[in-house]
């Protein structure tokens, strides 16, 4: 029983690995590059720490493999989102395809600043007004 | 049955990471490179894992632990580096 969930998640972890490697190479620019390798690359690699834990059955190895999937948990999403914003702000060509940037009319490359797109507009400065009703008569 | 599911899994992880490396060697640019060397670590937690299982060593997972840490930093590291806009040579 034990070896057949291990050999599960042995497989899955490592049909993760492949996909996430199958999209970086595949996958025609960065953005879409990161999307595919640091969640599949993470879950693959949680996946098999868990056959890891489960093979070894012991109290410390289940703890170390379970430290390492805390660990991957919390540090993948940072580095993913820190590489992420440094390859946008370096400029780098987005696929033809793409058909919407929203932080390229809004966000000022020079100053690092960023608007919200309705400083314009006047709905921004001025609340809702309330319909003038004649309150005498 | 354990030693032949181990079989694949070492040869399919053999085969991400020699695409990562091809797009570590081929990507057009500096984050597209430190993108494949964060899947490649990630790669290399699972092989360390999984030739934990071979060998029946469970010490090796502290190797793992070990490899996920310095990945984190490298990849912190490096945004750093891209960010403050030191000298490139894509």
């Amino acid at each position: 029983m034990i070896e057949i969930i291990v050999s599960v998640l042995l497989l899955a972890g490592a049909a993760f690995m492949l996909l996430a490697a199958v999209g970086i190479l595949r996958l025609p620019d960065l953005p879409t590059r990161m999307h595919a390798s640091t969640k599949a690359g993470a879950m693959g690699a949680m996946f098999t720490m868990g056959g890891v834990a489960f093979y070894f059955g012991d109290s410390v190895v289940f703890a170390r493999a379970f430290a390492i999937v805390v660990f991957i948990l919390i540090t993948s999403p940072i580095a993913a989102h820190v590489i992420g914003r440094a390859g946008y702000f370096l400029g780098t060509s987005l696929w033809d395809g793409t058909v919407k940037d929203e932080l390229r009319e809004n966000y000022d490359p020079d100053t690092h600043k960023l608007s919200s797109g309705y400083e314009g507009s006047p709905e921004s400065v001025t609340p809702p007004t309330e319909s003038e009703s004649p309150k005498d008569s | 049955m354990i030693p032949f599911v181990i079989n694949i899994v070492y040869f399919m992880l053999s085969v991400a990471l020699l695409f990562a490396f091809i797009r570590l060697t081929r990507g057009p640019s500096l984050p597209d490179r430190v993108v494949a060397l964060e899947l490649i670590a990630s790669i290399v937690v699972g092989y360390v894992g999984v030739h934990a299982i071979d060998t029946g060593v469970s010490s090796l997972l502290d190797v793992a632990i070990v490899i996920a840490l310095t990945a984190f930093l490298a990849a912190i590291g490096f945004a750093r580096f891209l960010e403050r806009g030191g000298r490139r040579n894509d």
